[in-house]
């Protein structure tokens, strides 16, 4: 594989409430810093992530793009799924060899609409959707399967999160993730632009697996797909110092320390994780450049980032980020 | 979203989509009040059917068989505040059902009491009468009959007998009747016509009381329609003079400060005994 690297991570600080900024208002800042960090102002590719459901306007991402300054044309994609997605979907186009960086952002205000309801809308048409199952009701079957310390992990994430300048200011630990509004961006780097720099966090492997979208299809208490795609980027090849999981809900988290197979040492959530700021779309993108933060500023030699969409843990990223190439 | 919507995203008739043949067939027979699964390769049963094999991802067979209609709860998750959207507008549970004869499990709501709902509760599914080829033609889950509620109420002109027609009458003079057995001399209270002890005739009659003692109390918190107020005490009172306690209420003092040996008298009203109170020194 092409060897690519996370150059620039930057964040919104996120809102639990609308702040009164557009969507491409939401971007504009997150773009020019990792535009500052990076030293690029140009990129050989562009993919986004987002969903149009959660503004409740059709090709919404589209006006997005006025954040970037997208003239004279440039290469750019969209994925209508946490921008975590379109880092998988850049890190393909980077190998084919031919650009060497590419912007990824993600961005969604959740403040907008009833979120629990528009996740039913991501749901099958013939079986789910139409009994109203919403993202509350799916996520609790899955609760219900999980034993496990939910109120501990809510803790901890709610004290790690309050060394997080970007995270809410949350009044008390919570199990659920909170209405965020908030955006991301990461430039990734390849080829000589590797070369010429050193603050970068190597991305060693990386790979998505799904499994069936029907929740009674399932064993619940696993995650078979974070499973295979933790093996496919090579997790247990060596130590683990942090961990970034898209832990929207506490139960998830002993479902994917025990798919990814942690080690007992791995700091799970250092900034909060979703349970402190959940900007949708984004909030799987963060958890990449949480963790190449890590490695980047020295706390981590080699840390794991997760990011999921679907019902249920149902699809699942796994990416290995490295101080070493 | 913090206030009423100023924005509504609608696709006025929804969308039109193909069912496929394996779909359709299971919408069909739930239109028709059955229930079916889906053959794979490997011999098991997926309920609801899909195509493909989730595991394997080859071709289900054309083979479809009918499971439940009861089932077994798995997973299962309570809604206290149901959604606009949801199947049930009370309180409800999601759940995981295994049909009978299936290996996978139904996603569907189950009308249960919260109290009702565990993991191998056994439910069948109530119907809509006008069924269309919707997952929603199955309103929800029921849990089995298990128990009926049996209702008893009958009418009837009752008399107290002789001998309470006496006492009772009495009462309304403000006077307990009792009588002495002419054999062993116990006094009864109420008035009655035989010794039950003995069987000798009572022919004596004597008042009794309307002082006595408490022998023994009870504090009651479940309130009774002859006594709404609670905590109340009853209580068995000693009258002076008779052998047998009476069963009374006991009122005019906090029910705490109720001891056994207390001195109590009995307070009339209406023709009757209102409850006794505790005696005030002369």
């Amino acid at each position: 594989m092409r060897p690519v690297a996370v150059a620039a991570f930057a964040q919104t600080t996120h809102t639990g409430h609308d702040s009164g900024l557009s969507e491409p208002e939401l971007i504009l800042p997150v773009i020019r810093a990792v535009r500052e960090q990076s030293g690029l102002t140009e990129f050989g590719f562009t993919c986004s992530g987002s969903c149009d459901y959660l503004a409740g306007a059709p090709f919404s991402f589209v006006s997005a793009l006025d954040a970037l300054g997208a003239w004279p044309p440039i290469q750019e994609s969209h994925v209508e799924m946490d921008a975590a997605f379109a880092l998988y979907e850049a890190w393909v186009r980077l190998q084919h060899g031919d650009v060497d960086s590419a912007l990824v952002y993600g961005f969604g205000k959740s403040s907008m609409g009833d979120l629990r309801e528009i996740m039913t809308l991501q749901l099958d048409p013939y079986y789910l959707a139409p009994l109203g199952l919403d993202q509350l009701s799916y996520a609790g079957l899955q609760r219900s399967a999980v034993r496990g310390d939910f109120p501990a992990i809510a803790r901890r994430s709610w004290e790690s999160a309050q060394t997080n300048p970007y995270a809410l200011k949350l009044p008390e630990p919570v199990e659920t993730a909170p209405i965020t509004d908030g955006a991301a961006a990461i430039v990734l780097v390849a080829g000589d632009l590797l070369q010429e720099r050193t603050n970068l966090a190597h991305i060693t492997g990386i790979a998505h697996r799904i499994d069936p979208h029907y929740p009674g299809m399932r064993d619940l208490t696993r995650s078979a797909s974070a499973a295979a795609a933790a093996t496919a980027a090579g997790v247990g090849k060596g130590p683990v110092d942090v961990a970034e999981l898209h832990v929207q809900f506490a139960h998830e988290e002993i479902v994917l320390a025990e798919a990814l197979g942690l080690p007992a040492g791995t700091l799970i959530n250092p900034s909060g994780g979703p349970l402190a700021a959940n900007p949708v779309m984004a909030t799987g993108l963060i958890r990449i450049g949480e963790a190449a933060s890590r490695v980047m500023d020295g706390t981590a030699a080699r840390a794991v980032a997760h990011a999921t969409s679907g019902p249920c843990l149902q699809h699942n990223l796994v990416a290995v980020l490295s101080r070493e190439s | 979203m913090p206030s009423e919507p100023n924005h509504v995203l609608e696709f006025p008739g929804g969308y039109t989509r193909s069912t496929g043949p394996v779909i359709g067939r299971f919408l069909t027979e739930l239109r028709a009040g059955r229930i079916v699964g889906v053959r794979t390769a490997a011999r098991t049963v997926l309920v609801p059917p899909l195509e493909y094999d989730p595991a394997t991802g080859e071709p289900t067979l054309p083979d479809f068989v009918e499971v439940g209609p009861a089932g077994t709860v798995h997973e299962w998750t309570w809604v206290e505040e149901p959604r606009k959207n949801h199947p049930l507008d009370r309180p409800f549970a999601w759940a995981l059902i295994r049909l009978d004869g299936a290996d996978t499990s139904l996603v569907h709501a189950v009308d249960a009491p919260v109290k009702a709902m565990r993991t191998g509760l056994r439910v069948w599914p109530r119907w809509r009468p006008d069924r269309v080829g919707s997952i929603t033609d199955l309103e929800c889950f029921v849990p089995e009959v298990t128990t009926i509620v049996a209702n008893v109420r009958t009418e009837y002109t009752v008399t107290p007998g002789a001998a309470l027609a006496r006492y009772l009458d009495a009462l309304r003079r403000d006077v307990f009747l009792a009588g002495r057995c002419p054999a062993c001399e116990s006094v009864y209270v109420p008035y009655r016509l035989s010794c039950p002890q003995c069987g000798s005739v009572i022919e004596e009659e004597l008042e009794v009381g309307p002082s006595g003692t408490v022998t023994t109390f009870a504090i009651n918190n479940l309130p009774d329609p002859r006594a709404p107020q609670v905590p109340f005490v009853s209580a068995y009172i000693l009258l002076d003079g008779a052998d047998t306690p009476i069963i009374a209420l006991l009122s005019e003092i906090p029910a705490a400060q109720v001891a056994e040996g207390m001195r109590v008298r009995a307070v009339f009203e209406g023709g009757t005994v209102k409850w006794f109170a505790p005696e005030r020194e002369a």
